[in-house]
């Protein structure tokens, strides 16, 4: 029996053409679209560069707040106000979101589980103003501003992130060591402890990071909660600067001193951000190499 | 919580020559009549059978029929999957572990278990075997160094790591790290060893020093061992037990005795079936 010609495998050369003709279209399409996602961000790393770099000095990390007539002083009063704000948040974040996440990934199917998660992604999705206005009911109304009430505002913006990425950390540690552990005879807590904290460590810290990268420009939770301070203060009780409500401030002040400055801190917030968020991109790339 | 009483000083193997099995070898376990639920799916029947100190079980069966489901119940790690539900008893020296009062960790620091796929910790060789150590007490660094010894010793591995104690347990070869699970595993002292399909993820010459090792683990403990290979049954175990999935997809125990036995003489035509290799 004859058996047919075997179907040519190089095709006609108008038709390769033509899909080469649609490959480039495509490829320069989604390429193009890529540009314009990445302009915004270029966009405003540039400007920030350019119109923050003047404000920079020695003077301006080191001093506190000065009027414009003797010079405009400096930001440390922010920067050490954010400081403390975020320290404080982390402090009562970290440990409410690692642990819960650990009831969530040995509870999952439970109700109570299942009701955390979902309450979780509700919080993580308020917008930061209604948290400013909780606390501020809670801890500022009859008692006046405080610092500490803007960092329990931070802390509840924190705590979705750690929380859920603790939890996805945490399912990515293979069953089979919760297994070897619990089969040696360990309770539940000391494997989560010594077999399971450990595992997912590394994914730990980068939500961390990320947390605080969130929080870091936050203005409006600490509108109403820390309200800002002119003064240097580290009086937990007492109203409390920060970087992003000194940027509000002074990105409205008519006086171009104050303007500069404000590009000034918006420097040193967007610098943070970056370094925070490229840092748990590395960390995360460096464990999935391993 | 009531702790598990521990046992008064088990009776020798009867056994004169060594191999042969007095019918009268004690108890350790007893499994009567018990049933296994996911949620409403039934995945064991009824199984009762015995296990009797100091020798070793094998359960086969084809695959599917509820072999590690059974062995996971032993030591009650089915527990950790969600809406399971168990019924019938599983005596341990005569006390019921599933009594409701019963500490699940006790259970599983006197019935062991060596999984499928070797899975040490991604801690050094000498931490492997101290974690299970350190979670019953708290020996000295002296005392340690020599429990540590004496378990790779027990499993035949310590010449290959005697040197490379603080490097990486998953720096080992797949034999050696399942021979490491097996010495971390006999560290903490238990009474029983579960082995789920132990040399499945085993080349063949790891698998024989598995297999020797096991005739020498069985001088001081009880072995159960899940396999699907039948001949590994056959030159393994004192006892087999031939599980099979019924039309329900439950499984179920259709015959149980002396391996000699069942290998050469069994009763049921479906066993004869299966060790014959008409069908796996």
């Amino acid at each position: 029996m004859v058996r047919p010609a075997p179907a040519r495998l190089i095709s006609s050369s108008s038709r390769r053409q033509s899909r080469r003709i649609v490959n480039g279209i495509m490829l320069g399409l989604t390429g193009l679209a890529t540009l314009l996602a990445l302009i915004p961000l270029i966009w405003i790393i540039a400007s920030v560069l350019i119109n923050g770099a003047p404000a920079l000095s020695v003077d301006f990390f080191t001093q506190t707040f000065a009027p414009t007539d003797v010079g405009g002083g400096g930001i440390l009063h922010a920067i050490v106000g954010s400081g403390i704000l975020i320290g404080l948040a982390s402090l009562m974040a970290i440990p409410v979101g690692v642990l819960g996440a650990f009831y969530i990934a040995n509870h999952q199917n439970t109700p109570l589980g299942l009701a955390m998660r979902f309450g979780t992604d509700v919080l993580s999705g308020l917008p930061s103003i209604v948290v400013g206005l909780f606390v501020y009911t809670i801890a500022v109304a009859g008692h006046g501003y405080t610092a500490f009430s803007g960092a329990v505002a931070l802390a509840i913006m924190m705590l979705p992130v750690v929380l859920r990425t603790t939890e996805e950390m945490l399912k990515l540690v293979p069953r089979s060591l919760n297994e070897a552990s619990l089969g040696l005879g360990a309770p539940v807590w000391k494997t989560s402890l010594v077999v399971l904290l450990p595992a997912a460590l590394t994914g730990i810290v980068t939500g961390i990071m990320l947390a605080i990268a969130r929080v870091a420009g936050e203005t409006a939770p600490l509108l109403f909660t820390a309200q800002g301070n002119n003064v240097f203060s580290t009086d937990l009780g007492q109203p409390i600067a920060a970087l992003p409500l000194v940027l509000f401030k002074y990105a409205t002040d008519p006086d171009p001193v104050r303007n500069t400055q404000a590009w000034g801190i918006s420097f040193i917030i967007v610098v943070f951000v970056l370094v925070l968020n490229i840092g748990a991109r590395l960390l995360t790339s460096q464990r999935t190499r391993r | 919580m009531t702790q598990l009483n521990t046992p008064k000083s088990a009776s020798a193997t009867a056994g004169h020559n060594g191999q042969a099995l007095a019918a009268d070898a004690p108890l350790k376990i007893s499994l009567d009549k018990i049933s296994v639920y996911y949620s409403s799916f039934r995945a064991i029947a009824d199984v009762s059978m015995p296990v009797r100190d100091k020798t070793i079980t094998a359960i086969i069966g084809p695959s599917g029929c509820g072999k590690s489901t059974l062995l996971r119940s032993l030591n009650r790690m089915n527990d950790l999957v969600p809406n399971v539900r168990v019924e019938g008893s599983i005596l341990l020296d005569g006390e019921n572990l599933y009594a409701p009062d019963i500490d699940v960790v006790d259970v599983r620091r006197r019935i062991g278990m060596v999984f499928q796929r070797p899975n040490p910790f991604p801690k050094s060789i000498y931490e492997n075997i101290a974690y299970g150590v350190r979670l019953q007490g708290r020996p000295s660094k002296t005392e340690m160094d020599s429990i540590v010894e004496r378990s790779l010793k027990r499993a035949a591995i310590w010449d290959e790591v005697k040197d490379k104690l603080k490097q990486s347990g998953a720096a080992l070869s797949g034999g050696q790290q399942q021979r490491l699970c097996i010495a971390r595993a006999i560290a903490v002292e238990p009474e029983v060893i579960l082995m789920d399909e132990p040399c499945s993820a085993l080349d063949p010459v790891a698998t024989l020093k598995v297999e020797d090792l096991m005739q020498e683990l069985k001088k001081d403990f009880t072995i159960v061992i899940v396999t699907h290979n039948m001949q590994q049954a056959a030159r393994v175990s004192d006892y087999t037990a031939m599980m099979m999935m019924r039309p329900d997809r439950a499984g179920e125990m259709i015959e149980f005795g002396e391996t000699n036995r069942i290998f050469t003489k069994p009763s049921d035509k479906r066993t004869e079936d299966y060790v014959t290799g008409r069908f796996g």
